[in-house]
Formats: structure tokens, C-alpha cells, sequence
């Protein structure tokens, strides 16, 4: 009896080659291409007065130059605004190369081309360009401030305010028993994946056909901008996205300007050509994410219950908005939590800066909303003198309450309406999995020992599965091999395992025959990419879907070979038989033939299939009408709206008082994404994103000066946590499917994420008595801040000290 | 610049002896990639952080990215592709640290990876594996390598995992 694998921790079939170093990531290809490196702008904000190449030609190995002045047609536009947006009423995007102006440290000027990497660069170095530096903008207080604009048509530095709003929120406010205000920040990290960015490009002159290989989340969208700047039709262009060392979002954005310069230089060359960015380029020309000024208004009643909320944010989108106002809508909608919000407003003004462009990073605006609801349900029991947990219980959405309309338009144009959850399940098990209820014997102990401790914790409402649709092909071949593709990219999701566990349950066949491919414009064409932690949710069952449609073909084709009902038939090991009877059935593989009626016997299976094998009713074609050759079947899921996962964290941090080191020596994780396919690779997305939360918490930052350099681009000076700073995690789990798709999935891969900051803030706030509303905060900021006699104590200030 | 001074070196790779013309300014990353075809070891940061490059020069973990290939010359180099052993079957017999990775599900990008077997590796083969390994041991083991997706929990399940294995290797 095959064993059912859907729901297993199947162990990871990409391991194989990935343990052995046989992975194949974009610098693995291409060993004979071109390489190409690029000159970038040293200044925050300057004209280009000159580019001067002469010193660089005579470099023996240098094969082209490029600037703006070599782009045309298409490519000399800017680049596209990838998702519009009617509140977006200032989009601004570059160029591929730098068109007179730069706005950030990094922006490509020029491209060049030579016989490798090292003497590329060799010929930047020697390339001059002139700059005339203009003012710069850094932060958002200064684009409000608006001294200087980063754009000469927009004077307030406002690409967008984007609103939403379920009520008079202002005279909910007026009428409210309660209210409190306040204002906090949070600063500026990325995704940072272990790989950068890179592109490998071949043009075949021959065929007129090109092949582009991106460490990107979404090769079908590269191949059609790739096609629409080359002006190729996209029919002759094929993008592959092969092993990709992680993504987080950043490599969601495209195309890049290298992308698109990439494979034109390959097409005007007539040879290959490859670009693999370096750690420093990676900084200031990649994309960043996080920064935001938050300013809060709420009401509620005596016993804590929040009548009206009102969110003013200014939102750093750094120099350009290719993406649009994604991060914003996500922050508006999905602040209001798992709360009942009676009368809600969102106003995020998303703000010019003269830094790199701001796009999503695991999360992607979802830890700011997390962050500014939840450091005001703490400031709420602060105020009331009332348990955190406390005042949260009495503002949640009940269990009977599904589905739940926020009355909020989410990131997909499609109403929030959370489709099942239990939240009040979450924060109990929370409670319990942490001990919340013993923290003050933890503190008592932690002071004799002369250390500060505190306990904070943090609830989430993660809208993920946005479509508009993934797609799935599945087909059975002769071989008794299952193929089966995806649109959408792998970046360490361990799709290649998830989704054969999905075929294999579903077809009854064993997972060793199952291969799984993502990302291949040539395998599978249509597909929007892997972002919003959707692929499990859209592709997932897009892949059952299609699945369950080969199945039904095989039965029914069994059927007929086997003389008996399609109902009293099962798929066991690959093959199909009457219910119980093994030893008597037909291979997949038989069948797989059997369905593609031949002419040629070309080899002994498929003399079982042609039309000379067996007895066919000559009365009917041997392919009906309405039915196609092949034991295959492609199907597609399209969601009516986002599936809404939840979850739900607390932290107790341990603080020395000397050096104001914070310690995490407790991290509980309450985890719900609805039905799982594989626990373990669910369990590991938790893993990465708390690491990335407590880096965003306590280590994270990109240190841009007021002349706009970043100032630690670099894994010297930005602080990625090693194994010493992630603390153990513990996690429980709780299921509530989403009835919104045929497997009940809801996303996992940013949950991790998400509630870091606020919990970690609430924590530390808890142990020192101190408000903290910046983070991530450092031991030396936390000095500073204990020493500041005008620093905000909280009323229960039961932090003891200087 | 356009002329650059280039050595041949002969380096042992995996076990195996390797010649190649390099510019002497190569890193020993870039060579062992792209002059040699050995793609495993991974380029990450360039600037000896996060440990991808991790290779052992005569058993020794150190950053190939901070080496040139002719600091190398005459010596030998294990990469990932090294670490497992013939089986005298035609076939591979994986490092227990390579078994315990996929058991454990400590990696999952895979980027990181091979810095972390390297250096795993070495570490466990100098050690006493008739001693359990100790928590202290484990965090310096893991200690100095940077992976984003895994927030390390896996990564030092395998490491026990590995030297139980170790300990006992039926």
C-alpha cells in the first residue's frame, strides 16, 4: 500500500544534490561566457556631466562599453511600474543605465563587458565620470521635510497616500472613553540572501532564440519584460530560474536593469554573457525594506476594548517605485490584526528618499502593521494597568465569527476577509507554551542575579495565497516517470519535495518516480512567481488539480482495459487495479502508452500502442472528440481572495545591566497556515523568519548618512545573526483549514517573520521600564535610553535601575 | 594592467592532482570554480564573513575567498565534492555530516551549505567521537558561518546528529 506522503516530513529530495555540491546556482553556469561588471554611482544624488573611457580601452580582454547613450527603442525608457496603483499619483522608476541623473548609491551608469570578471572591473576602475552633486534626502523626516527632492517634478517627495478607512474615524475618536497617542519607528533592513543577484544570457543567432537564466522569484514575468525591451516576440525568449540561493522578495523585483542589459549585450555580441553580483553591489543596488514612521491614535473603552484606530505612516520607498505601493497596502491592511477594529483609518504616505528602492522582503510591511498594533494593545494595558494577554483577549475575533470582513481592500484588489482562524486557540496555547503566567517568578529569580528580564509577546493575521493563479502540468510517461512543472520559483522552499508529496498522494504512485520542476518558462508558461508565501496555497493545488485529472484519465482508460467500473478502481504503487485485488492491475506507464494511439512501434511499449494492437472500434476515432493524446493534464487554481494564516509569538529576554546586552533566552511560536503538506519544511520556514525577526530586532540596520552612503555595506557593519544570536525556538501548531481551496492550505513562509519586533520591543519595554518605540535597538542605544532622565517610563516601570 | 602575471600551480584537489594557469591575483574561490569546474563551494560576501567559500587546505577550514590559488601551490584542498569517499562499489559513501544535513533538514537554499559540511566536517573528524558532543562544541562548530533561511536550529541537530553517528556508526 503506498503510504499516503501528503501531510509527511518526507525527507527533501533536492538534499541529494545539494549536500554534495552538485547544486547549480547562476554563477555555476556559463564557465565560457563574457562577464559583465558595472560602474555605479558613488553619489546619493548628482548629474552625470561625463563618462570618460579612454584610460579603460586599451585594457587587453575588454570587449564593450556601455551607457545610456547606447540604449534604444524600448530599452532607452525607463523601466517599468510594475504594479500601478490610482492612490500612486507620483511613480518614478530609472533606467537601465543611469540617463543624466542618479538618486542612490548604486545606480548603474555603465556596463562593460570584457573576458572576465576581474578585468571587467579592471576597466571600471578605470572609467571616469563626472558628477555634479546635487542635495540629498535620507529618511523620511527629511522627505517631508522636503529641503530637497529626489525628483525635480515631485516637490513634496510623495509617490503615493494611500488610504484606507472604514468609518468617521476622527469622531469615533472624539466619542471614545479612552484615548492615547503616540509616534515610533522602525528602521531600514533587507533580505540579504546568501547568493546575490545574476544573470546568464545566450542568444542563438542560428535560431534567433534567447535563453536567459535569472536568480530571480519570477521567471515568467522576466521572460515578458525581457521581451517587451528587447522588442522579441516571447515566443524566442526562455527564462530559467535555476538553483536560487535564496530570495526573501528582493529577487521578486524586475526586471532589473541587468537583467534587461544582460541579455543585450549577449544579443548585440553574439555570445554568452554573465553577470553574478558581489556582496557590496548587492547593498547598494538590490532592493531594502522596513523603514517607517508610525504615528498612532487609538480609542477604547475602560475594560481595554479599542473603539477606533487611527494609523499615520510615512513609509520610506527609497529612490524609485517600481513596485509600487505593495508595502503600504499590506501595512494598512493587515494592522487591524485579529482584532475587532470598530472604525479604522490607514493613511500611509510613501515617501522619496535618495537611497536604494524599497520593495518586499519577507513580511514585505506586515512586521510594521504587527508592529504598530501590537506595541498599542501594550501601550492600551500599560494605561489601563490591565495584563497584555489580557486587553488582546478582549479584543480578538471570536471563533464563530468566520468569516470575518475587515472592510479593507488587501494587495490583491480583493476584499480582507479572513476565511477561518482561531485566534483565541493561539493565544491560549501561546500562554501556555511560554509561561506567561510565571514571569514574575522568572524576574524575581533574574534579579538575584542581578539581571533585568522582561516577557512581550505579539498576534498576526498574514494574508497570503494572492493570485491572480498558479498553474500545474502533470504527466504520466511511458517510463512509469510523473513530470510535473510550475510556473513559479524555488528559492530553498523545498517545492521539489512539497509537490511530489502532493502527486505521489494524490496519483497513488511512489515519490521516487515524481519529478518536480519550477521556474522553467519551457516547462510551464504561464504563472505570476513566488512572493506573499503563496506557492504551497496556489501552486500546491494547482498541481492536485491537475493531478487529480490525470487520475481520473487513467481510470477511466483502465477502465476500459480492465472491463470493469472507474468507481471500483484504486491506484496502489503505480498501478491501477480493482479495489483490493494487487497482482492484477495495469501500470501508469502501460496506460501512458495505451493513451497515445501510435502509428510506429518504435520500441516494445509502444507496439501496445498502435493502432494495429488491439481490436478498437473502427466505428470510433481513435482519439475522441474532446480528448487528447497523452496521460497528462494541466488545470489551474485561481483564488476568489487571500487565505488569512495566522500566528502568534512570545519572548522573555534577559538583560545585564551592565553592558545592556539583551539576551533571548525564551522564544515561543504558535504557528497556524491551515493544512501542511510537509511539517518539517514548515517548521524550517518558522526557523528562518524568527531569524530574520530577531536580526530586524536587535542587530539589523542600513546605516545611510545624511549624504546618503551607506555607511555599512558590508557583513563586517551590518549585522546578520550568526548561530549565537538566533535563539532555540519552540513551536506549537494549530490547523484551521482555509475553506477557500481544495487542500485547506494557507501560507507559511513569512510567519516566522512577522511578529519579531513587536514582541522583542514589548520584552524589552518589560524589562527595563522604559518606553521603546525605535527599533531595532542596540546595548548602546539601550544605555542611552536608560540614562535619559526625559526618556518615557512606562506606568508599571518595573524595570529597577540607574 | 592588461598583462597579468599568471602562475601555474598544482594543487591536490579532492584527492586528486590539479594543475591550472592562473593570473596570481585569482582567488583561490575563483579557481577552484571556474578554473577547476568544482562549483560547490560558493561565493557568498567576498569579504571572509559568512563562510560559503569554506574549503580545508591541508585539512584546515579557512576562506577560500581571503587566498589566492598560488598560496595553495603545492598543497591540498578538500572541497564539499571531497567529502564524501569512494565506496570501492563504483558508488559514494556520504560524510555523516552530508547524511545528517538531509536528515535533518538543515539546509534549504543550499547556498550556505557547503561552508557549513566543510567546516563541520573537519571538525568532527579531529574530535574523539567516543566523547558525546558537548552544546559548547556544537556552537563553535556552527559558530562562524552566516545562513539565512534556516535560523540554524537544523543545522545543529545534524551536527549531533552526525557525531552520534560518528559515535556509533551502525
Amino acid at each position: 500500500m503506498t503510504t499516503k506522503l501528503f501531510g509527511e516530513p518526507v525527507r527533501r529530495r533536492e538534499d541529494v544534490r545539494l549536500t554534495t555540491g552538485r547544486g547549480r546556482y547562476l554563477d555555476d553556469i556559463g564557465h565560457t561566457a563574457l562577464a559583465a561588471a558595472f560602474v555605479r554611482s558613488p553619489h546619493a544624488h548628482a548629474r552625470i556631466v561625463d563618462i570618460d573611457v579612454e584610460a579603460a580601452l586599451d585594457v587587453e580582454g575588454l570587449v564593450a562599453i556601455y551607457t545610456y547613450e547606447d540604449l534604444t527603442g524600448r530599452m532607452a525608457e525607463p523601466l517599468p511600474v510594475l504594479i500601478p496603483h490610482p492612490q500612486l499619483h507620483a511613480p518614478r522608476t530609472g533606467y537601465p543605465l543611469a540617463n543624466g541623473v542618479v538618486r542612490h548609491v548604486g545606480e548603474p551608469v555603465a556596463m562593460v563587458v570584457a573576458t572576465d570578471r576581474y578585468i571587467a572591473e579592471d576597466v571600471c576602475d578605470r572609467i571616469v565620470v563626472t558628477y555634479d552633486e546635487l542635495p540629498v534626502v535620507v529618511g523620511v523626516d527629511a522627505a517631508v521635510a522636503a529641503a530637497a527632492t529626489v525628483h525635480d517634478d515631485v516637490p513634496d517627495n510623495v509617490s503615493a497616500h494611500h488610504l484606507q478607512e472604514t468609518g468617521d474615524v476622527e469622531a469615533a475618536l472624539r466619542g471614545a472613553e479612552n484615548t492615547l497617542s503616540f509616534t515610533q519607528y522602525v528602521e531600514r533592513s533587507a533580505s540579504t540572501p546568501m547568493e546575490g543577484k545574476g544573470v546568464h544570457a545566450r542568444w542563438d543567432a542560428d535560431d534567433k532564440s534567447l535563453r536567459v537564466y535569472s536568480s530571480t522569484q519570477a521567471s515568467t514575468s522576466v521572460r515578458a519584460a525581457i521581451a517587451a525591451k528587447l522588442e522579441l516576440s516571447l515566443d524566442r525568449v526562455e527564462v530559467i530560474a535555476p538553483d536560487v540561493g535564496g530570495g526573501f522578495g528582493v529577487k521578486i523585483v524586475h526586471p532589473w536593469p541587468e537583467e534587461l542589459l544582460v541579455p543585450m549585450a549577449a544579443i548585440a555580441l553574439g555570445q554568452e554573457v554573465k553577470w553574478s553580483e558581489d556582496r557590496r553591489e548587492h547593498f547598494i543596488s538590490a532592493a531594502h525594506e522596513r523603514q517607517q514612521k508610525q504615528e498612532i491614535t487609538v480609542g477604547f473603552d475602560d475594560d481595554g476594548r479599542i473603539t477606533a484606530l487611527d494609523a499615520h505612516i510615512w513609509h520610506d520607498n527609497g529612490a524609485y517605485t517600481p513596485y509600487g505601493i505593495i508595502i503600504p497596502i499590506i501595512t494598512a491592511t493587515q494592522l487591524v490584526g485579529p482584532y475587532v477594529i470598530p472604525v479604522y483609518r490607514a493613511r500611509v504616505e510613501s515617501m522619496y528618499t535618495n537611497t536604494v528602492i524599497v520593495t518586499p522582503y519577507r513580511g514585505a510591511g506586515r512586521p510594521q502593521a504587527c508592529y504598530a498594533m501590537e506595541r498599542t494593545m501594550d501601550r492600551i494595558a500599560d494605561k489601563l494597568g490591565l495584563d497584555r494577554a489580557e486587553v488582546r483577549r478582549r479584543n480578538l475575533i471570536q471563533p464563530d465569527q468566520f468569516p470575518y470582513d475587515q472592510q479593507l481592500i488587501f494587495q490583491d484588489g480583493r476584499p480582507v476577509i479572513y476565511d477561518s482562524g482561531n485566534y483565541q486557540g493561539l493565544l491560549e496555547k501561546l500562554t501556555a507554551l511560554v509561561g506567561w503566567d510565571d514571569v514574575a517568578g522568572l524576574r524575581a529569580d533574574a534579579e538575584s542575579r542581578g539581571r533585568l528580564l522582561g516577557a512581550g509577546m505579539a498576534l498576526y493575521v498574514e494574508g497570503t495565497g494572492p493570485g491572480p493563479y498558479e498553474g500545474g502540468h502533470v504527466q504520466v510517461l511511458g517510463s512509469g516517470k510523473v513530470l510535473v512543472s510550475t510556473g513559479l520559483t524555488s528559492q530553498g522552499q523545498g517545492h521539489e519535495t512539497a509537490f511530489a508529496q502532493i502527486v505521489a498522494t494524490e496519483l497513488g504512485v511512489p515519490i521516487e518516480d515524481v519529478e518536480v520542476t519550477t521556474g522553467d518558462t519551457r516547462r510551464f508558461g504561464y504563472a505570476v512567481g513566488t512572493f506573499a508565501s503563496r506557492a504551497a496555497v496556489m501552486s500546491g493545488n494547482a498541481i492536485a488539480l491537475a493531478a487529480r485529472g490525470v487520475r481520473e484519465k487513467a481510470l477511466r482508460i483502465a477502465a476500459d482495459v480492465l472491463e470493469a467500473d472507474a468507481t471500483d478502481l484504486e491506484i496502489d504503487e503505480g498501478v491501477v487495479q480493482v479495489k483490493g485485488t494487487p497482482g492484477t492491475g495495469v501500470p501508469l506507464r502501460t496506460l501512458a502508452v495505451l493513451s497515445n494511439p501510435l502509428r510506429y512501434a518504435f520500441d516494445e511499449a509502444a507496439q501496445q500502442a498502435t493502432q494495429f494492437a488491439g481490436p478498437g472500434d473502427a466505428s470510433l476515432p481513435p482519439v475522441a472528440v474532446g480528448d487528447a493524446p497523452g496521460l497528462e493534464h494541466i488545470d489551474y487554481y485561481s483564488p476568489v481572495r487571500s487565505t488569512f494564516a495566522s500566528g502568534a509569538h512570545a519572548v522573555i529576554v534577559e538583560i545585564d545591566p551592565a553592558t545592556w546586552e539583551i539576551e533571548i533566552v525564551k522564544y515561543a511560536v504558535v504557528h497556524d497556515c491551515g493544512t501542511m503538506i510537509n511539517p518539517m519544511i514548515v517548521e524550517g520556514q518558522v526557523h528562518g523568519g524568527v531569524a530574520q525577526g530577531v536580526g530586524g530586532a536587535l542587530y539589523e540596520r542600513m546605516a545611510y548618512d545624511a549624504d546618503g552612503q551607506l555607511q555599512n555595506a558590508s557583513f563586517m557593519d551590518f549585522l546578520m545573526p550568526y548561530a549565537s544570536e538566533v535563539p532555540a525556538v519552540v513551536i506549537d501548531h494549530q490547523v484551521t483549514k482555509s475553506p477557500l481551496n481544495p487542500l485547506g492550505i494557507k501560507g507559511a513562509g513569512e510567519a516566522g517573520v512577522i511578529p519579531g519586533t513587536a514582541a522583542i520591543a514589548s520584552a524589552i519595554e518589560d524589562a527595563t521600564g522604559r518606553r521603546i518605540a525605535s527599533m531595532p535597538i542596540s546595548p548602546t542605544e539601550l544605555y542611552d535610553l536608560m540614562r535619559d532622565e526625559n526618556a518615557e517610563r512606562t506606568a508599571r516601570g518595573t524595570g529597577v535601575l540607574t | 594592467m592588461s598583462v597579468d602575471l599568471e602562475r601555474t600551480v598544482s594543487i591536490t584537489v579532492n584527492g586528486v592532482p590539479r594543475e591550472a594557469t592562473v593570473p596570481v591575483r585569482r582567488l583561490l574561490s575563483d579557481a577552484l570554480r571556474h578554473d577547476l569546474g568544482l562549483t560547490g563551494t560558493h561565493v557568498g560576501c567576498e569579504h571572509g564573513v559568512c563562510g560559503a567559500c569554506t574549503v580545508l587546505v591541508d585539512g584546515e577550514p579557512m576562506r577560500s575567498c581571503l587566498l589566492l590559488a598560488v598560496q595553495v601551490d603545492g598543497r591540498s584542498v578538500t572541497t564539499v565534492e571531497g567529502l564524501a569517499r569512494d565506496d570501492g562499489r563504483g558508488g559514494q559513501l556520504l560524510h555523516p555530516v552530508q547524511e545528517a544535513f538531509r536528515e535533518c533538514h538543515a539546509l534549504q537554499c543550499g547556498f550556505c551549505t557547503p561552508g557549513f559540511l566543510t567546516t563541520i566536517a573537519a571538525g568532527l573528524d579531529a574530535r574523539d567521537n567516543s566523547v558525546d558532543i558537548t552544546d559548547d562544541e556544537v556552537d563553535e562548530l556552527v559558530g562562524g558561518n552566516l545562513c539565512r533561511c534556516t535560523g540554524y536550529a537544523n543545522i545543529k541537530k545534524a551536527v549531533r546528529h552526525a557525531a552520534a553517528t560518528m559515535k556509533d556508526p551502525r
